[in-house]
């Protein structure tokens, strides 16, 4: 008898899932959008979220004549899980689009899932690693944003510039940082430069008091390749130590969580050099009007947008303009629209972007300095912007291969 | 031990006590065993031992066999896959846990990490591919790979059952949950060996004679075979002369010593078994994962093997594989379910019902609805039988 309930009860499940299948009509275009809601990256993972809304909200949610619809998903910067969360989007959920994820051994993991299924397109969200697209690339793999070693290009010049000789080095032990460090680096290196020690911490060190002492007195600054609360465990820990050597930070180094705590060495921070993709004081029409528009749709959202807001914001807007360009054609495997974005080229907010072979985004990298607002509080303030930025960082193939892609070993200038 | 000597063992009243606390097969519940299992375990021609194992088959058996088997062909490959296969994988790790937990009395955290450890040996001997963190795996056939991760990891379940066995309840649970962690750190830290915070990547499963174990319906067929096979293996342990020592140690550990059973040794094969089970669980989960790294064996992943255990019931061998199907389904589903930000929200709450009220897991559950429902209930029973 329950069996027979059951039973009923399942084929009408059954029914009521076709009855919606069928309703969904052709004129809509589905897009999976894969950030993190959970494990350490949660917050920013809304803002891409934020960044993905903002996009398809700007193209009044149409795009090649169709309807956008946004499908959210969620990993926990764990690979695993993004990978899990993304063949759901694209075989239980059948989306057309996907674009994800946020960290960048993440984005190894998808790139490689991808190529189970060349019928469709994935572009990246916010993921920043050199291997997604210098290893072994998958065909339909698109990135519109630059990644983590691009992003620190021209900040060797400058701290050069600076009369940084002689520098030490500390970052957390993993692929992000391994491609900043190389991105400052590789330029750094060629033009004179000694990195004397490397120190590599795992993520998310607490006790920085026997990696501080080890920092040699002969030399001129520092880079602090760090993110989150360990740049600002490290900062406080250097004051205490009595360290007064100047900085150079890295992308996520400091930014604006790091610039907004309290403590005497936030003083110190004045005149830190880093380099991203983008910064809060970029000084063009475009980007004014991006963060008016960021403030304007999520007033519960940050003072100003965040990276992770502008790369997702970046990749979907791609996606959308691609979608333009083929009229919402998605027939014959998407052939049309692969095409179309492997030749797009757009004005974002922060700067031009096309796609190279291995369709990795060129573009604009921005040289900042800490600076102090009239008001009181700090913000980056844009000293440089480097256009045209490759993934061969400025190199040639030839050269670029022969270096390799960064690890703890590579570059290295003692 | 041989079957004389447990023969002998079931005459004093220590084993009589043992016996009566044995979860009596799939009728479970904690019902007394029938009669006719202690003759399948007393028989020794081969012939009444199939003949009892037959006569154990009923129809609901055969029904849950058949849907196992058709399943892949009525769904996609998403839950041929991600949700089948992966509950499969996951839940023969889960049993490993229920088998230590539910008849030896013993709660090891370490069973992820035991999985952990032949995912890595998987990826460390056999093809993976080049890590930027500066290990590379040696290359070797897939077989060889194989069996050298479960024989690693089974000695490595040896030695953490070797270090813990002494001690009891909460202490086992620190020890083994300390274990872990240290492995988790091991393979975070070291770069020469377990490459690191990022692992090994494209670890795939091997096609053999044609057939792609990388393709969901491969990949389900070969996990719904481990799973079965560790679940017939469990059950059968569990009614063997080993397996009835282990529950009589669970139940009154110095009354098998004073009875002359060495109580260390059974302890310490138990986890050699489960480290088996969990081994095999752990090559599945690196070949239905493609890739390896410290997160898979995090304190996370440790507690998820927990709640699988626990939320599918101790009781009986079954329990941990619908535990495992339902954290499946919950942890993929549960973003549709609510808005997006709060999605853990559900899963925590699933769980905790399904704790809060139903302390045997689902299959408490199962059974109080069956007792309650299906056969008339227990007071009807007990009605009729002061009327008879």
């Amino acid at each position: 008898m329950l069996r027979r309930k059951v039973g009923l009860l399942g084929t009408a499940v059954g029914v009521a899932m076709l009855a919606v299948g069928t309703a969904q009509a052709q004129d809509t275009i589905k897009i999976g959008a894969l950030t993190n809601l959970e494990g350490p990256f949660a917050v920013p993972g809304q803002d891409g979220h934020r960044g993905v809304d903002m996009a398809v909200k700007l193209h009044n949610g149409m795009a090649g004549g169709k309807k956008i619809q946004i499908l959210k998903y969620s990993s926990d910067a764990t690979p695993d899980k993004a990978v899990a969360a993304t063949r759901k989007a694209v075989e239980q959920d059948k989306v057309d689009i996907m674009i994800g994820p946020l960290s960048g051994d993440e984005g190894i993991a998808v790139k490689n899932y991808s190529k189970t299924h060349p019928e469709m397109v994935f572009v990246n969200g916010s993921s920043g690693a050199q291997a997604t697209t210098l290893q072994d690339p998958s065909p339909n793999f698109y990135r519109f944003n630059t990644e983590g070693a691009q992003w620190m290009v021209g900040l060797g010049e400058l701290a050069l510039s600076k009369g940084y000789k002689r520098m030490w080095l500390v970052a957390e032990d993993y692929g992000f940082p391994y491609s900043q460090v190389q991105g400052f680096m590789a330029s750094y290196c060629a033009m004179g430069g000694h990195v004397v020690k490397k120190a590599w911490v795992p993520l998310g060190t607490k006790d920085y008091s026997s990696i501080i002492a080890g920092i040699p007195s002969d030399v001129d600054a520092l880079v602090v390749v760090l993110g989150g609360s360990d740049a600002v465990n490290f900062l406080n820990q250097a004051e205490q130590a009595g360290i007064d050597k100047p900085f150079v930070g890295g992308s996520i180094t400091v930014d604006q969580t790091v610039l907004n705590y309290k403590g005497k060495k936030r003083e110190s921070l004045l005149g830190t050099a880093s380099a991203g993709p983008m910064a809060d004081g970029i000084d063009t029409p475009a980007w004014k009007k991006f963060v008016a528009d960021y403030k304007a749709q999520f007033p519960d959202g940050f003072p100003s947008p965040s990276l992770f807001a502008y790369l997702y914001y970046i990749n979907t807007q791609a996606v959308l303009l691609g979608l333009d360009a083929v009229n919402g054609d998605l027939s014959d495997k998407q052939s049309k629209l692969k095409a179309a974005l492997a030749k797009l080229e757009f004005d974002g907010p922060a700067g031009h972007i096309k796609l190279d072979e291995n369709r990795n985004a060129i573009g604009s990298t921005y040289i900042t300095e800490v600076a102090k607002a009239a008001d009181g509080s700090f913000y980056n303030k844009v000293v440089k912007e480097v256009p045209n930025v490759s993934e061969t960082l400025g190199l040639s193939k030839a050269d670029f291969d022969k270096m390799g892609l960064g690890n703890r070993d590579v570059p290295n200038c003692p | 031990m041989s079957a004389a000597e447990w023969r002998r063992a079931m005459n004093t009243g220590a084993g009589r006590r043992a016996w009566s606390r044995i979860p009596g097969g799939p009728e479970a519940g904690g019902a007394p065993p029938s009669s006719a299992t202690v003759a399948m375990v007393a028989a020794p021609g081969i012939e009444a031992r199939i003949g009892a194992l037959l006569g154990h088959i009923r129809l609901r058996h055969v029904l849950v066999l058949a849907a196992v088997l058709v399943y892949p062909w009525v769904v996609n490959s998403f839950f041929a896959f991600q949700i089948g296969g992966q509950a499969m994988a996951l839940g023969l790790i889960a049993l490993s846990l229920t088998f230590l937990g539910g008849y030896g009395g013993m709660v090891s955290l370490a069973q992820m990490t035991v999985a952990g450890v032949a995912s890595y040996m998987v990826a460390i001997f056999g093809v993976a591919g080049a890590a930027q963190g500066g290990a590379s795996s040696l290359g070797w056939p897939w077989e060889i790979a194989v069996v050298i991760a479960v024989l690693v990891a089974t000695i490595f379940a040896t030695l953490v059952g070797w270090l813990s066995v002494r001690t009891e309840g909460i202490y086992t649970i620190m020890i083994t949950l300390a274990i872990g962690v240290s492995f988790y750190y091991l393979a975070q830290q070291n770069y020469s060996i377990f490459g690191g915070h990022e692992g090994f990547n494209q670890v795939y499963a091997p096609t053999v004679l044609g057939i792609n174990f990388r393709d969901p319906i491969p990949f389900y067929y070969l996990a719904l075979f481990w799973a079965l096979a560790g679940y017939f293996f469990v059950k059968y342990l569990l009614r063997s002369p080993f397996g009835i020592a282990l529950q009589g140690v669970r139940e009154n550990p110095r009354r098998m010593n004073a009875l002359g059973f060495h109580v260390t040794a059974h302890r310490v094969f138990a986890y050699s078994v489960g480290g088996v089970l969990a081994a095999i669980g752990g090559v599945l989960m690196v070949w239905y994962n493609n890739r390896v790294s410290p997160g898979s064996a995090s304190t996370e992943m440790m507690l998820n093997i927990l709640i699988i255990a626990v939320m599918g019931g101790m009781k009986h061998p079954i329990g941990a594989f619908i535990g495992a199907i339902v954290f499946v389904l919950v942890q993929n589903f549960a973003i549709d379910i609510i808005a997006r930000e709060r999605f853990n929200l559900v899963i925590g709450g699933v769980f905790l019902l399904i704790v809060l009220f139903s302390p045997d897991g689902l299959l408490g559950l199962w059974a109080y609805f069956r007792d309650r429902f299906l056969s008339g209930g227990i007071q009807s029973k007990f009605k009729s039988a002061e009327g008879g």
